[in-house]
């Protein structure tokens, strides 16, 4: 049993950032992934950490220098958002490519133009091809726990690729919950140390890191990168079993909420996956016949396993809250590439909800259930969700 | 202090820290230059280059010229990476997962340093870690061929700033990268030239020891695209010296110390000659750049000579 604090989402990854006392932490502050900066350096001035807490100049240097430590042979750790993630994709997409198992919090908001600092998913949508494992959470909790996750994920030697560690801006980075945080020493050993193995700084055995790669060999090494993508799995599975130890809990690729018998199933990602379970609750309390799907593993994404959850559902609307503007939404695009297997294969509606961080009613999404069940669907184009008309 | 000697033999043999075998062009100094470079640390070091001539040259896959750790992310940050694996070393030395002591070093041309590496570089000295950053200075981006950059002289003919029936070539004099690292009030900044192996050992050796960051411009004449003989890169580099293009300078713990001044200043044509880059400046039309480039270079000296004069700490 752990200890039960009133703590934002923030402060969740900031807690968990404790509990592993990163030899390394990088970041630059931005809205809204400045409290966990705030929160961590906190910890540092005080004492409570003894990491080296790098405060650079710009989300390119702190990705960069989160990489050198990596590489040096530090557990290295940063933060950002939306216009930082931006900022720094040039080296966010050479960090998998060299193997560093590096995890971040990315505090989800929307994406200029227009400038705004709320939340949607159009940040890490536009990064999930370079090869970061994807984790989302639904709240502090998620968060918490996923972060605790993420750093075993990442740094299994059938893994060594870096892992993001998704929540809504504000939604969930500034709200406050009830979160239960497990003892510091079963925390402690279950994160460990990290093994010097690859370390730059073992002098004795030089490396050359990053060296330039021609057409004779590229290929190559991508095809090795996803071989280590796909082992997450497996090892997402182990590592969350022995997570369980400590909280209890289960730690799925998705949860999948009521729907064993379910006539329509929504999926969505984050926080909004709460608001959809009282949606879910509320009809089911009228006799309707509804389910929730919440990816939590989004990158890899489990193809096999999504298709068996969903086989027998015969209508299915995913909400997504980006775009990919002229064409088929993320989320909604990788449902749709999951389901084809299938023999009878659902009918299905893609939704756009929540840009620049509006809200959500249960309401809305209890209307979307409505319009699911009576089967007045337009699978050429999407929906939009509380648009202005 | 070893003689040239003593410093040749460092840098050969299976033991140097980067080894033959590379691709650099026949006449490059870049070799040079990093090879005395490490040969002047006591200690073992951990290189971080920016893309550019050196990283093309030395690491193509499957094989690498360096025998110490050596890693390159991407074109603009050798100074955040290096700064990242300071954080690391001190933090890793802290919680005694290792005990060996080493020297950081940064590597970029004057395009990774100068121009997109510029905010890199500025974070991490004004964060005041302990590494150095060394900058061999070709005048433009001449892995790819000769653009212009933040470094290319007044007057020089590069591919994205031609000379033309209506154009000289680069308008603008360059920056002064000594001088803007100076202002980060850092233990040691310094001028070099590949031609003077003493006097860039030097400076490297107190680079390496000084207490904090530390930044060293090199000039690294390139006979690729500055187009002129594999012979005669020495040549050059002395030549940018001899005509006060290039002063040999330091500024330590914010004093500033020439450490040749020529006798006798040589014309900057002398320097000018020879080189494809500046040919059309020798053309009718054109008399009144070489005058301004000769006016520049001696307002500068006098303003460098000024300044050691005064004493005043930077």
């Amino acid at each position: 049993m752990g200890v039960r604090k009133a703590i934002t989402g923030a402060q969740a990854a900031a807690e968990a950032m404790r509990q592993i006392n990163p030899d390394v932490v990088v970041a630059y502050p931005i809205t809204p992934q400045t409290p966990i900066v705030e929160e961590f350096a906190k910890y540092v001035a005080d004492g409570i950490v003894d990491t080296e807490m790098v405060p650079v100049e710009s989300e390119h240097s702190a990705m960069s220098a989160t990489v050198g430590a990596e590489t040096a042979g530090a557990r290295a750790m940063s933060a950002t958002s939306s216009q930082g993630l931006a900022l720094m994709w040039e080296v966010v997409a050479a960090t998998p490519g060299l193997r560093l198992p590096i995890v971040m919090s990315l505090v989800n908001r929307a994406l200029s133009a227009p400038i705004n600092i709320h939340c949607d998913h159009s940040d890490v949508m536009g990064v999930t091809t370079v090869g970061w494992i994807q984790i989302f959470s639904e709240n502090a909790q998620e968060v918490y726990e996923n972060t605790l996750l993420a750093i075993r994920v990442a740094e299994d030697n059938r893994v060594q690729l870096p892992v993001m560690v998704n929540q809504d801006g504000f939604i969930t980075s500034h709200a406050v919950e009830p979160v239960e945080i497990f003892d510091d020493a079963l925390v402690q050993k279950f994160v460990g140390v990290r093994s010097l193995d690859r370390a730059l700084l073992d002098v004795e055995h030089a490396k050359s890191v990053g060296p330039l790669v021609l057409p004779n060999y590229y290929f190559e090494f991508k095809r090795a990168q996803e071989e280590a993508m796909s082992k997450v799995f497996e090892v997402y599975h182990e590592v969350g079993t022995e997570l369980s130890a400590i909280t209890g809990k289960q730690y799925p690729f998705f949860e999948a909420y009521r729907i064993d018998d379910a006539e329509a199933v929504v999926v969505v990602l984050n926080s909004a996956a709460g608001t959809a379970k009282a949606a879910v609750d509320a009809m089911r309390a009228q006799g309707k016949k509804v389910g929730l799907l919440k990816p939590i593993l989004f990158r890899p994404f489990p193809y096999a396993e999504v298709r068996e959850a969903l086989k027998d559902i015969p209508v299915i609307g995913v909400l997504d809250r980006s775009m990919d503007f002229g064409a088929c939404a993320p989320v909604y695009s990788e449902f749709r590439n999951a389901l084809w297997e299938l023999e009878r294969r659902p009918a299905m509606q893609s939704y756009i909800y929540g840009l620049g961080g509006r809200d959500i009613m249960t309401t809305e999404i209890e209307a979307v259930f409505e319009e699911l069940l009576s089967g007045k669907l337009d699978p050429e184009h999407q929906r939009y969700i509380g648009l202005r008309g | 202090m070893p003689t040239l000697q003593e410093i040749a033999l460092k840098t050969t043999g299976a033991d140097a820290r980067i080894v033959s075998g590379h691709r650099m062009c026949s006449g490059c100094g870049i070799g040079s230059i990093i090879k005395t470079v490490l040969a002047a640390s006591d200690k073992p070091v951990i290189v971080v280059s920016a893309t550019g001539c050196l990283e093309v040259v030395t690491t193509i896959y499957p094989f690498t010229a360096w025998n110490t750790p050596w890693m390159h992310v991407t074109f603009e940050n050798a100074a955040s990476v290096a700064s990242g694996i300071e954080a690391a070393y001190k933090a890793l030395r802290r919680r005694g997962k290792i005990d060996e002591d080493v020297n950081i070093l940064a590597v970029g041309g004057d395009g990774g340093t100068y121009d997109i590496g510029f905010q890199a570089l500025s974070g991490a000295l004004e964060r005041r870690h302990r590494f150095m950053y060394v900058v061999y200075d070709n005048e433009g981006y001449m892995n790819t061929g000769n653009q212009r950059s933040g470094a290319t002289p007044f007057g020089a003919n590069t591919t994205t700033v031609p000379a033309g029936k209506v154009s000289f070539g680069k308008p603008q004099w360059r920056k002064n990268l000594v001088e803007i690292a100076a202002a980060h009030r850092i233990p040691y900044v310094a001028q070099a030239a590949v031609n003077n192996t003493m006097d860039l050992y030097k400076k490297a050796q107190k680079g390496f020891n000084a207490d904090g960051p530390a930044v060293l411009a090199v000039l690294q004449p390139c006979a690729s695209n500055w187009s002129f003989d594999s012979s005669l890169t020495i040549q050059y580099s002395k030549l940018a010296v001899e005509t006060n293009f290039w002063p040999l300078y330091e500024i330590e713990n914010g004093i500033v110390h020439i450490n040749t001044k020529p006798s006798n200043r040589r014309p900057i044509e002398d320097f000018l000659k020879g080189q494809t880059r500046f040919r059309h400046l020798f053309r009718p039309g054109n008399e009144h750049v070489i005058v301004e480039m000769q006016k520049m270079i001696d307002d500068e000296w006098a303003r460098l000579l000024k300044l050691e004069e005064s004493g005043i700490q930077f």
